[in-house]
């Protein structure tokens, strides 16, 4: 690549790098894994940028940092047993949904933190991109490889997870 | 449609994902169910705790200036420095009529061939498969997992052949990108050294031919057959090298 064609992918992608390093963070869950990861994710954009035809280049970069903190899980978790994901099992039953109002006004920033932070990662990743980084439900469709309607019901069980993750805090310092 | 299938949609019209015919029916629903309501609200409600309580990490402000320095070093290699000799050229121009003839002369007889900068590209793929931990995306010794690993990602199929039996060992199979074009690598081991077999189509008119290069104590072989453009990348020594082609050829 030539220094030109350098500078067009840093002023096309460099400008998502605070959404990178954000996914990257809430996937791998430490500063200096997700700071590996986006430049990783940089030097691979940078080479297969000739495949990138348009469209949203932020849902495109997302997709190869979720690759590049998927591989970094994959092997750090190498030496574990991991529970496979799914979508059935992690779900909960949902409860009612008056009395917990009063609890989500009054969360926390902490309570938010720890309640998203212990979603499984599939959870964790929907919920990042469609309401930290505004994703639209095509574009989070693209960046995990899934059918818009498996976003959605993601999208709705990491919701209940989260919600019932707050409850039983509030239940806990009661 | 029961209410607790109607949740997702309860979302996806708060998220603003539904068109208007489905947003008008979930109104009307809305208006008559007071427990899809109150399962709106909620929603509502843990999406503004969520977007009010600033949740994004931000980058380091170190980052920026790594990612661009790792990118510059990467990238080094295909940009190589004959852009400021050109630049020197032209600022000479005016004074030095005859003298630039000259230096054009030899920079043409010296500035890299479309070869040179494919083979540079090459080592450069196969330095960076080792470097970034990134070396298979799909790992496996079978030729019969491999090679349809490969479909659907690019556009043609290469050819996954099995050498352990003369002690080149599989190791998988990788999608890179050379000659501005995506292309398959195959990972070979032979002891403790690595070989990346980069195929690919070849170009209208490609020579045929075997080409043998060194670059920076790595050993390239090139070829074409059906086809298809083969190079062999390794520290392994050439006649090892010559011999993994000679099997492939097999």
């Amino acid at each position: 690549m030539g220094p030109t064609e350098l500078k067009k992918f840093e002023r096309t992608f460099l400008p998502h790098m605070s959404a990178a390093y954000n996914l990257a963070r809430w996937l791998t869950r430490s500063d200096q894994d997700a700071e590996d990861v986006v430049q990783e994710a940089y030097l691979r954009a940078v080479r297969f940028f000739g495949g990138f035809r348009g469209g949203s280049s932020k849902a495109w970069f997302l997709t190869i940092v979720r690759n590049a903190a998927y591989s970094w899980l994959q092997r750090s978790q190498a030496q574990g047993p991991i529970t496979p994901f799914d979508e059935q099992i992690h779900d909960v039953e949902d409860t009612n949904p008056g009395p917990e109002m009063e609890l989500l006004q009054n969360a926390t920033r902490k309570d938010l933190l720890e309640a998203l932070g212990s979603l499984p990662v599939e959870f964790r990743e929907a919920l990042v991109l469609r309401e930290l980084e505004g994703l639209s439900y095509k574009e989070i469709a693209e960046v995990d490889g899934v059918p818009i309607g498996t976003v959605m019901s993601r999208l709705a069980r990491a919701r209940r997870n989260l919600r019932q993750c707050l409850i039983d805090r509030g239940a806990k310092e009661e | 449609m029961t209410c607790q299938e109607r949740n997702d949609l309860i979302e996806a019209y708060a998220d603003g994902e539904l068109d208007l015919r489905a947003s008008l029916e979930i109104e009307r629903h809305l208006a008559n169910c007071k427990a899809c309501a109150a399962a709106l609200k909620s929603h509502q409600a843990l999406r503004s705790a969520l977007a009010g309580a600033s949740l994004s990490y931000d980058a380091p402000a170190r980052l920026s200036s790594r990612v661009r320095s790792a990118l510059r070093k990467q990238e080094k290699v295909s940009a190589v420095g004959w852009q400021p000799a050109w630049r020197w050229v032209a600022l000479a121009a005016p004074v030095f009529s005859v003298a630039i003839l000259a230096i054009v002369l030899v920079m043409v007889s010296r500035s890299p061939s479309p070869g040179d900068l494919l083979n540079q590209e090459i080592v450069s793929a196969h330095v960076r498969s080792l470097m970034v931990s990134h070396l298979t995306d799909f790992p496996s010794s079978d030729q019969h997992t491999v090679k349809p690993a490969f479909s659907g990602r690019i556009d043609f199929s290469p050819e996954v052949t099995d050498l352990s039996s003369v002690g080149f060992t599989l190791l998988g199979g990788r999608l890179d990108y050379l000659d501005r074009r995506p292309v398959a690598a195959l990972i070979y081991q032979r002891r403790k050294h690595l070989i990346n077999l980069f195929i690919w189509p070849s170009r209208e008119g490609a020579g045929a031919g075997v080409a043998e290069t060194s670059l920076r104590g790595y050993n390239l072989i090139r070829w074409s057959r059906a086809g298809m453009d083969y190079s062999a990348v390794s520290d392994l020594n050439l006649a090892e090298l010559r011999s993994f082609r000679q099997a492939l050829q097999e």
